[in-house]
């Protein structure tokens, strides 16, 4: 078992080195220029919701729409196939390549053709394939496979190119400048699709009253590859079928802007097939284009190839509502770091890739890279269907954990883990999700735990047998939890504007303490009285492994711990942004509906309710305050989600802070992935680009603050100064 | 020769068109061959016009397939502008409008001002009664062919690497 951890870090370690730099340059690049033109975008939030509702409804009518559309194609004269399977699928279009004698096929980029290996297929018959996207061209030049789902060769510098065009052609005066570059592929491109017999393209959308295909490209490819050659073949899935052209326009809108911030690309072809344009022969000098033929043949060919099974999945349908913009992998720490070659699975990768591959080829290939979303959500506000794309990740992963076979080292942790999980769960897996038992037990026996977790033997058979990487700091359990401390002691309010129930949770409980009773004095100073009740954690560490039926029952006791509270009047207060967030979004899997509404509109961030009671007229200057004092914050990548870093920089500057925030995407740390050997290097390089922000001469002096328990221990490991939570800098 | 314009969607296209790095020269049918004359790089070609207007006697109408390899230039009619965004719909006829506004490096699309819509909902309401009824296909262009694969954005891939929009009062 730890060799293959140990192969998978390797090959990690191995992207991370060649292709690393240029993803990383390139995504971010997307980003920053995605940032820029959904400002432009007065309607962005109302497009979104309107795409969501025409996906909606399209997968839901799908059979219905499919049926509409073969008559429109067919009354158009083209033809359309529905393919069970790549096989299915491949069979049909070599059909129509050896009925046309086809010795040569230009194909425009579609990923859905990359699923079919039709390539391969057609390279069977003899027939050359060739790709005209000249980021696919170079893939295929290179014999690679795609790194991103809209950027195939996003992992090759300019250099790399150069040099492949070189080994490939070995030209006299050979290309060197991105100009150079283009212009050299556009001609031998130009060439071969004059001379191809079939034109092979993808479509991102089909609407099912005209028979109209909408393919974007910037590249002008697609166009040329469509109305060259005088038979297309278009390739696509079923759930590519919207209902009406009338409903393109808000996905045409977001496709662009939310892949490579473009507001819409160069070319929307928008070709309802057969299409009227003219063959051509451009030999011919005598027949002008108006009298030529347009004798053209059109076959619409849509795979089902487990989309039809995914639209029975309540779980996974949502990922038929994806229109592969790529916003996901950009988003993505960790794919800005290794990009599409580990953070993918044969055909699609990045965030919605898992959904697309359990679907599609199975849970095995999905397992190879689930484990690298971890749940951090940065990839939630910018999907432009609204997919909650971590939620399927988690789905994926517990299918991958129920499909396991147990094996010889479940014995070892029986003990440890009270879950709802089958027997053969990965140990690291289980040991993580099971990390209230754990704390629990480090609590009672600390300080002796401690002193042990840290001996040579105890971090060896820990990374050995769970693969928590040696080189990582373990938690220091307390011996006096949260709860306890509060137990004991008397409470300070007399009069109290309000009733708070903070919200033990796990670390703050057994690890982080300190913190747990600055909130407790903070919120006694500004005139509020506070329970601590003992509530079981919220679930989020069975869930970040994927242990769904667990996180649930943590749901179940927490809800009916708090519900009293709730009944009562008094607000709910959480220190640790991703228990707030695992409120605020999974929950709502869980619970009926009422008590998940009445839990979310009552529970507030520790800061955030701290900006409220300013707001409302507490007296402030019963903080700490300032007095101009540098802070150099990161906000938690889920509390950035639900929109609350705002909140702590409002309150820390009214209380005379000088503060700085954070620009980087991630931490990198992201709960217990950067615990694991596994993934340990990766984590670290992620947090490279915070440590650098926060080394810099304006940023060096100041006190380093951070939201949420992971950016807290990365920090730490990053930075030679300790780090701390904002509310242990505020509190009297 | 650009005119400037109080009509506020004729406005909006104008600086679309400028900040996509596209020229955009507004004429009068009755100064369309001229005006075509000096935008026009040689060899041009183009496809018939359906507004009433002449080609200067340098374009090569209708041509054949090799006029149209060796063609610089290629100017075709588009239905509609759309504003917000500087895009043309070029419709795909079978004079071959689509191979003449794709293959040659400089794209003249022909619009009549009276043409150019608000924003891309109000076009592709026109679009889909056009397709459903006509099966009619079309290009919605906006700018001209770019690539960022190979390492920089370069213009000109597959497609033209400049457009320069004629908006025609007629």
């Amino acid at each position: 078992m730890s060799k293959g951890r140990g192969d998978k870090a390797a090959e990690i370690r191995r992207l991370m080195a060649t292709e690393g730099p240029a993803i990383e340059e390139n995504t971010k690049g997307f980003n920053r220029k995605r940032r820029e033109a959904i400002e432009g975008l007065e309607n962005y939030e109302e497009l979104r919701d309107r795409a969501r509702e025409i996906k909606e409804d399209a997968i839901d009518r799908l059979p219905e729409l499919l049926d509409e559309l073969r008559t429109a194609v067919e009354d158009n004269g083209g033809q359309m196939y529905i393919a069970d399977d790549a096989a299915d699928a491949n069979r049909y279009i070599r059909d129509v390549a050896a009925e046309k004698e086809a010795e040569r096929v230009v194909k425009s980029k579609s990923m859905t053709t990359e699923e079919l290996e039709v390539n391969d297929a057609l390279a069977e018959d003899g027939v050359d394939v060739v790709e005209t996207d000249l980021g696919e061209w170079v893939v295929q030049l290179a014999d690679e496979t795609p790194s991103h789902l809209i950027a195939p060769a996003i992992h090759r510098s300019q250099e790399s190119i150069a040099e492949l065009f070189k080994e490939v052609f070995d030209p006299a005066d050979p290309p060197e400048t991105a100009s150079e570059l283009t212009s050299f592929a556009r001609e031998k491109l130009g060439e071969r699709i004059r001379d191809a017999d079939v034109g092979m393209t993808g479509a991102n959308f089909v609407t099912a009253d005209s028979g109209t295909m909408a393919i974007v490209t910037s590249e002008g490819n697609a166009r040329k590859c469509a109305v060259t050659p005088d038979t297309h073949v278009a390739v696509t899935g079923v759930e590519k079928v919207i209902p009406s052209t009338d409903e393109l326009s808000p996905f045409l809108e977001l496709l662009a802007r939310s892949g490579t911030g473009q507001d819409l690309t160069a070319y929307v072809s928008l070709l309802t097939p057969p299409v009227d344009t003219p063959t051509v022969d451009f030999d011919d000098d005598e027949t002008p284009l108006s009298e030529r033929d347009s004798d053209r043949e059109f076959h619409l060919v849509l795979i089902d190839n487990g989309r039809m099974a995914m639209r029975e999945d309540d779980q996974l349908r949502e990922t038929l509502y994806c229109i592969r913009c790529g916003q996901c992998s950009n988003s993505c720490a960790n794919f800005q770091h290794v990009g599409g070659h580990a953070f993918g699975g044969e055909t699609y990768s990045g965030g919605i890739g898992t959904g697309w591959e359990a679907g599609i080829e199975g849970l095995d290939t999905a397992a190879e890279f689930n484990d690298f979303c971890t749940g951090c959500s940065r990839c939630v506000n910018g999907c432009p269907t609204k997919i909650d794309i971590p939620w399927i990740n988690t789905v994926v992963r517990d299918r991958v954990n129920r499909g396991k076979e147990p094996d010889g080292y479940d014995f070892l942790v029986e003990g440890l883990t009270p879950d709802e999980e089958p027997g053969g769960l990965d140990l690291d897996k289980r040991l993580f999700g099971n990390f209230e038992t754990l704390a629990k037990l480090g609590s009672a026996t600390a300080p002796v735990s401690n002193w042990v977790a840290k001996t040579g033997p105890a971090r060896w058979a820990l990374e050995r047998v769970a693969g928590v990487d040696a080189r990582r700091d373990l938690p220091e359990f307390q011996r006096e939890t949260l709860v306890d401390w509060f137990e004991n002691r008397v409470t300070a309010v007399s009069d109290p504007t309000r009733e708070v129930v903070l919200y033990p949770d796990v670390y703050t409980n057994h690890v982080q303490v300190e913190r747990g009773k600055a909130a407790v004095r903070t919120l006694e100073a500004l005139g509020v009285s506070v329970r601590v009740p003992d509530v079981r954690s919220s679930g989020r560490a069975p869930l970040s492994q994927g242990m769904i039926a667990t996180a649930e029952e943590h749901a179940h006791d927490v809800y009916g711990r708090l519900a009293e509270h709730l009944d009562a009047g008094r607000d709910v207060v959480v220190i640790e942004p991703s228990d707030l967030a695992m409120f605020d979004r999974e929950y709502e899997k869980f619970l009926p509906e009422a008590s998940v509404e009445r839990l979310q509109e009552h529970s507030y961030e520790i800061m955030e309710y701290v900006y409220g009671l300013l707001e409302n007229g507490a007296d402030a200057d019963t903080l700490r305050g300032g007095d101009g004092d540098g802070v150099a914050y990161h906000a938690h990548c889920q509390q950035r989600t639900l929109g609350l870093e705002a909140h702590t920089v409002a309150v820390l500057e009214d209380l005379g802070y000088d503060v700085l925030t954070s620009d980087v995407e991630c931490c990198g740390m992201a709960g217990s992935f950067g615990y694991k050997d596994t993934y340990y290097e990766l984590s670290m390089d992620v947090g490279d680009d915070l440590a650098e922000q926060f080394s810099t001469t304006e940023a060096r002096d100041r006190t380093v603050v951070a939201s949420g328990t992971s950016c807290l221990e990365q920090l730490d490991a990053l930075l030679s100064r300790p780090s701390t939570h904002p509310v242990e800098l505020i509190a009297p | 020769m650009a005119t400037t314009t109080t009509n506020p969607t004729l406005s909006t296209f104008e600086e679309s068109l400028a900040d996509l790095g596209v020229d955009c020269t507004r004429t009068t049918a009755a100064d369309f061959a001229t005006t075509l004359a000096d935008i026009v790089r040689d060899p041009a070609v183009g496809v018939p016009l359906p507004f009433d207007v002449e080609y200067p006697d340098s374009v090569t109408v209708d041509p054949t397939p090799a006029e149209l390899e060796r063609a610089e230039t290629g100017i075709t009619p588009a239905s509609y502008g759309v504003a917000n965004y500087g895009s043309v719909f070029l419709p795909a006829t079978d004079d071959g409008a689509e191979l003449v506004s794709l293959y040659p490096k400089l794209h003249v699309p022909v619009v009549r001002a009276d043409d150019v819509l608000p924003a891309l909902p109000e076009a592709l309401d026109r679009f889909g009664d056009a397709a459903r009824e006509e099966d009619l296909s079309a290009i919605v262009a906006t700018g001209p062919s770019a690539t960022a694969d190979m390492g920089k954005l370069v213009l000109g891939a597959h497609g033209p690497e400049a457009v320069h929009v004629v908006m025609l009062d007629e």
